[in-house]
């Protein structure tokens, strides 16, 4: 399934915040868009998983969701959002309970996901036990128990130490790898952008215009922290976000 | 890798810790001085026994001394002997059975009802902008103004009674519940809603479990408003009450009775409040 945006305008009483937005997600890459702080990125993915309704333009899901997709569209948050009067698998529990599915049926996908993120010794265990990277492994877990057809995720890895993020970012590439899920990924980080992106979205201060789109070839699993050629595009994109970046700092300050 | 800071590797492949430069003869050293005690108080388990003790001692040699009169303040053993005449002579049971039977009438009919109408303002904008301002008007009232009210819509029985307690109750959990309510976590609810949780499963998996720890703190706070409401109401035409009985005692210059019975209430306030506590730990358990 592909995502579609068409048109995008979205507003906030007298704020523009994206402008004339046209972006299509393909089905089984990740998209990052990235762009100064304020210019609306966030909103973007809200309206892009029907939690607001756009001003104007629409957003379209093209094809059928994969069979048997208790959530099509999901999100993963900066922030985790997990319960904490649930363990791990209460949280991951609490997203299948509503669906019609057997009690076997859930504990069957809740193994399965923990597995599949390298949690099963922590089914039992409360979130505050948990280390920030630890926790957004089960929220990303969480996600995949649902069999979305595009995950959504708004900057998953900034709440997370350096050393965290390096060690997420490569279990996020393994699971697409292995799942070659679809994805909306924002961040601030560009250098996230450019290990997990198949294309980067450089969107302009606010209102958020597409800027630039950079399609970047190299697959995923040969990106390496180190390595010139992303290098290079990260210093591209850098020097696009800068100037945007410093004239969007001064309008927050006007503001 | 390479080895961490302060450690050398040695040809057998052990680390080592690299010796500390020795101080010279002639320079002078001190230790850095601590100067981070205090502010951190602790409760030492063996000060309030004493504390209890001393008191109670002191208090015994004053009355037996003849430097407290046994009218403004009788001695504890004689506290102690009415004590044991209000059980003996069975009267603690009645006393107790009735103002226990108001004070769980009432507290819970006010808990449940005020935290249902809490939960309405909390979730619906027409229950909120109807209930909200009525509750800001009520709440500040001492309800003990509106007893004789009470006497004369309920009469003089149980019913104007048990009303008090109610009302007392009502309002602290109505704003407790709503406070709570208010404050959760809007994040976890975005959540609820991208999994297309539905509206009453996010209301009972998510709202009402985050609304619980406010919730509590609103039954702490309505248990001690209900019994000093109590008390209020039982001295008004009771004929079987602890407050009854204070007020018998005191209108006889019993003081012994008196305190017999402050005893007891205190002892029904600390239940009440360690029962919160049990509920508190029961429900809260994630916390800790
Ligand atoms: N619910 C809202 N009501 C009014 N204004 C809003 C709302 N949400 C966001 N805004 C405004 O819209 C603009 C874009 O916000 P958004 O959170 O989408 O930016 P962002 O690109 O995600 O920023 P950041 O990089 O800091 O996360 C900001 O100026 C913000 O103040
Ligand atoms: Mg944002």
């Amino acid at each position: 399934m592909d995502l579609e945006i068409r048109n995008l305008t979205h507003r906030y009483d007298d704020l523009d915040v994206l402008r004339d937005v046209t972006l299509t997600i393909p089905s089984g890459q990740i998209v990052c868009i990235v762009g100064p702080s304020g210019c609306g990125k966030s909103t973007l993915l809200r309206l892009l998983g029907g939690l607001e309704q756009p001003t104007q333009g629409e957003i379209l899901e093209v094809g059928a969701p994969p069979k048997g997709s208790l959530n099509p569209l999901t999100y993963i948050f900066q922030d985790f959002a997990l319960l904490p009067w649930r363990t791990v698998s209460g949280n991951i529990s609490l997203v299948l309970e509503g669906h019609q599915l057997g009690k076997s049926e859930i504990q069957g996908r809740i193994s399965d996901v923990l597995a599949r993120t390298r949690l099963s010794d922590f089914a039992g265990v409360y979130p505050r036990q948990l280390s920030g990277g630890m926790k957004q492994r089960v929220a990303i877990a969480r996600a995949l128990a649902v069999d979305p057809a595009v995950l959504l995720m708004d900057e998953p890895l900034s709440a997370l130490d350096s050393q965290t993020r390096e060690l997420l970012m490569d279990d996020l590439v393994s699971l697409w790898e292995r799942e070659r899920f679809t994805a909306c990924y924002i961040t601030h980080n560009l250098n996230e952008a450019v290990r997990l992106g198949h294309r980067v979205v450089v969107l302009s201060r606010r209102p958020g215009e597409i800027r630039e789109i950079v399609d970047i070839d190299t697959p995923l699993s040969e990106r390496s922290a180190d390595s010139a050629h992303l290098g290079r595009i990260q210093t591209q994109l850098w020097e696009m976000m800068r100037e945007e970046a410093l004239t969007a700092d001064r309008q927050l300050n006007d503001a | 890798m390479h080895s961490p800071d302060r450690t050398v590797q040695t040809p057998t492949g052990v680390a080592e810790p690299i010796p500390l430069r020795p101080v010279a003869k002639d320079v002078e050293t001190r230790r850095v001085p601590f100067r981070g005690a205090g502010f951190s108080p602790k409760a030492l388990w063996y000060v309030p026994p004493l504390v209890f003790l001393l008191l109670l001692a002191v208090w015994e040699a004053g009355s037996r001394f003849g430097l407290i009169s046994p009218l403004v303040l009788p001695a504890p053993s004689e506290v102690l002997t009415a004590f044991r005449n209000l059980v003996e002579s069975g009267m603690l049971y009645n006393h107790l059975a009735a103002s226990l039977q108001r004070l769980v009438i009432g507290f819970v009919c006010g808990t449940i009802l005020g935290t249902v109408v809490g939960v309405l303002i909390g979730l619906y904008s027409l229950a909120r902008s109807a209930f909200r301002p009525l509750v800001a008007a009520i709440f500040p009232i001492p309800k003990i103004a509106l007893l004789p009210l009470f006497i004369i819509w309920f009469g003089i029985g149980e019913g104007s009674k048990v009303a008090t307690i109610l009302f007392g109750s009502f309002f602290p959990m109505v704003i407790a519940t709503y406070g709570g309510i208010d404050a959760v976590d809007r994040s976890l609810i975005r959540m609820g809603q991208s999994f297309n949780m539905s509206r009453a499963a996010i209301i009972r998996k998510i709202v009402l479990p985050s609304a619980l720890p406010a919730i509590l703190n609103g039954m702490r706070i309505a248990a001690s408003i209900s019994i000093i409401l109590l008390v209020a109401a039982e001295m008004i035409g009771a004929e079987y009450g602890i407050g009854a009985y204070v007020l018998l005692a005191g209108n006889l210059m019993a003081t012994d009775q008196l305190i017999a019975g402050v005893i007891v209430l205190s002892m029904l306030g600390l239940i009440v409040s360690w029962l919160i506590s049990l509920a508190e730990r029961h429900f809260l358990r994630w916390r800790n």
